[in-house]
């Protein structure tokens, strides 16, 4: 139902060009749910706001690439055709809930607002609709909850409230942009687990983006993951937690936290790439403890490594194993 | 709310004593005998003596203060040296001409600069904009009074399309008293147009970047309207904190508006009685100018926490 084709979007800032998203290519079925992984700054917001082309132009603009809903290219539709897009088949929840509702009005209003977007319908009816969403997304007590504001609501209540409002006209597709990246731990498993229940009863296809890979290990069924404004590795999520075919992804699973782990967390060194002038060969060879000087020079593409399973990384499977060792021994 | 409410009820004593003392210290901080100065050169000694014993002028300065104080509180501000009618009965009779100039001036004023902004906003990506960023430059160098100027000339003068001079009250149909005000209240208000504008403009354009505007333009919502409602609504609320300048600069801009137009308002009082050093209606013009002033900013204060929610509930 999504397909993005060689997706690329530049920012245009003072400093120059910012290659925040370069040449992406992915595509998600419906009801699936797909996670989207990389460190702060890889271009993951960018991408998912070019799905409903909500990046602000300027900066942003769309030099190459398509992104396809349904069929119809997102980057060629006119202010109306991607009003009915926004919200009606492509919804999106955005990662920070306290800033994300409108400080002035009330809940229930900023609800009602997008529930009569794309389906008018009588005052009474919108309000129950509303009443009905709070309370799927579990908001205690939603018909008197519906004339709150929004700093009335905790953190976790307003992502809830958000999601519902994402939910207004039953979309195709959700995006959730760190859903749960400015929450408690506690609350970060409820929402995780709202989602979960939400995709059942709505059937919609899930893109989660996170930079924290245990958040998609128990949600996503593929994981894209991202790197300097590219796709390094895809596949199911089978394939990168335990056929992991790219340094960087092996990475940052070494960073995650897992628990009663006895070894220490592993951060990863130095810094992601200028995305305004990458280096040379491959982006990730600066910071990677594979690099051969061959890395230095070629550029790798997404090669398949399986089913469905595709990397960047000039390392053979075999190779990749043996220094996998010595590194990890070391 | 209700504390602040009361808090802020409060405060408004201290600085109305201030300003009462500041009054009462005019007829005082004015070199010379202030009954030789009402009344000219030519007077006779007995008269001067009167009018020093009807002002009170023999008392020691706390006993004068104490005394003028008690009265103003009472709602007693006095009797004109000049038409010895009651300073309050005068200070009435032209404040209306005041307040019909001033509500007409403001409402001007919001129904120019509200759309002014929300246009420049809105079309802050297309050609329009350096236009606009010219024109505002243009606005903010040209001074006040000759932009003031130009307007009489330009519509009363040489395009004879308002009156220059006079004031019909409203009682005597809405027509004349609009031909008759709306020069004056456009020439005032287009001095506020830029502050307000500009307030608002800023506003806007942080609240187009704040994350709900996002999240209102994901739910399928026209960008006008996603302007006009959101971006707006939060907008409104730091544009509020400059309206009591602008009364305050309305206020002073009235009484040389009025002068300009010969309209018979507070100003005008103002000016002929320091003109005939009739203090009393002097101290009472300044006193209740002041009063409007502290009054108009509590609102504006008051309205300002109505506005957010997010204090209005606390
Ligand atoms: N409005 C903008 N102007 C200029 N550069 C921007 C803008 N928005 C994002 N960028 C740059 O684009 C790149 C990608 O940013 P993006 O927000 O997509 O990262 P992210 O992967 O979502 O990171 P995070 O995990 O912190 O949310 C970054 O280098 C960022 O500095
Ligand atoms: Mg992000």
């Amino acid at each position: 139902m999504l397909k993005v084709d060689n997706l690329h979007v530049h920012l245009d800032t003072s400093d120059g060009i910012v290659k925040a998203v370069d040449g992406v290519t992915f595509s998600i079925e419906a009801g699936e749910t797909i996670g989207i992984v990389g460190e702060s700054g890889s271009g993951k917001s960018v991408l998912a706001h070019s799905l409903m082309r909500l990046n602000p132009e300027p900066p942003a603009t769309y030099p190459k690439g398509k992104v396809y809903v349904n069929d119809r290219n997102v980057l060629q539709m006119n202010k109306k055709e991607l009003r009915h897009l926004r919200g009606n088949q492509v919804a999106m929840v955005f990662q920070d809930p306290m800033s994300s509702l409108n400080p002035v009005f009330k809940v229930g209003k900023q609800l009602i607002e997008g529930i009569q977007a794309h389906r008018k319908r009588p005052k009474k009816e919108a309000k129950e609709k509303a009443i009905e969403l709070l309370r799927d997304v579990g908001i205690p007590d939603p018909e008197s909850r519906i004339d709150s504001y929004p700093h009335q609501f905790s953190g976790g209540m307003r992502q809830r409230v958000l999601i519902a409002m994402a939910l207004a006209s039953e979309p195709k597709l959700l995006v959730a942009d760190e859903p749960t990246t400015a929450l408690d731990v506690t609350i970060q498993a409820q929402v995780l687990d709202l989602l979960k229940q939400i995709q059942h009863k709505y059937g919609a296809a899930i893109l989660i983006i996170t930079h924290d890979l245990g958040v998609v290990a128990q949600l996503a069924d593929r994981i894209l993951v991202m790197y300097a404004g590219r796709i390094v590795e895809f596949g199911s999520t089978q394939d990168i937690f335990y056929r992991t075919a790219m340094p960087y992804t092996w990475s940052l699973l070494r960073s995650i936290p897992t628990a009663g782990a006895k070894r220490r967390l592993i951060p990863i060194d130095g810094q992601p790439p200028s995305l305004i002038h990458p280096p040379k060969g491959c982006n990730f060879e600066p910071r990677c403890p594979f690099a051969t000087d061959a890395c230095r020079h070629i550029d790798p593409d997404l090669e398949p490594r399986g089913d469905g399973h595709q990397a960047a990384c000039i390392l053979s499977a075999s190779e990749f194993e043996s220094i996998k060792e010595e590194v990890a021994s070391s | 709310m209700l504390q602040y409410t009361i808090r802020r009820l409060l405060s408004v004593i201290p600085v109305m004593f201030v300003v009462s003392v500041i009054v009462f210290m005019i007829v005082h901080l004015t070199p010379g005998n202030p009954a030789l100065i009402i009344l000219g050169e030519d007077t006779s000694p007995k008269a001067i003596a009167d009018l020093e014993e009807q002002l009170g002028l023999n008392d020691p300065l706390y006993i004068q203060f104490f005394n003028w104080l008690s009265q103003v509180i009472t709602g007693d501000l006095g009797t004109s040296v000049y038409s010895e009618r009651k300073v309050t009965e005068l200070i009435f009779s032209n404040f209306r001409p005041t307040f019909s100039l001033m509500s007409l001036s403001m409402i001007l004023l919001l129904v120019i600069a509200i759309p002014a902004a929300i246009a420049i906003v809105a079309l802050r990506k297309t050609v329009l904009d350096p236009i606009f960023t010219s024109v505002s430059l243009l606005g903010v160098s040209i001074p006040d009074f000759w932009l003031a100027i130009l307007l009489v000339l330009g519509f009363g003068v040489a395009l004879p399309v308002f009156p220059v001079a006079g004031y019909v009250p409203l009682t005597e149909g809405m027509g004349a008293w609009l031909y008759h005000l709306l020069l004056p209240a456009f020439v005032l208000a287009i001095v506020e147009v830029g502050i307000i504008a500009r307030m608002l403009r800023d506003s806007m354009l942080e609240s187009v970047n704040q994350d709900y505007t996002k999240t209102a333009l994901a739910k399928g919502i026209k960008e006008r309207e996603v302007l006009v409602r959101h971006v707006f609504a939060n907008a409104l609320i730091p544009t509020t904190t400059v309206l009591g300048a602008t009364v305050a600069g309305l206020l002073g801009g009235t009484v040389i508006i009025e002068t300009l137009f010969t309209i018979p308002g507070i100003g005008q009082l103002l000016i002929d009685s320091i003109h005939r050093r009739d203090y009393p209606v002097v101290q009472g013009v300044v006193l209740f100018i002041a009063a409007i002033y502290v009054l108009v900013n509590l609102l504006v204060d008051l309205l300002y926490t109505f506005l957010d929610p997010r204090i209005r509930y606390d």
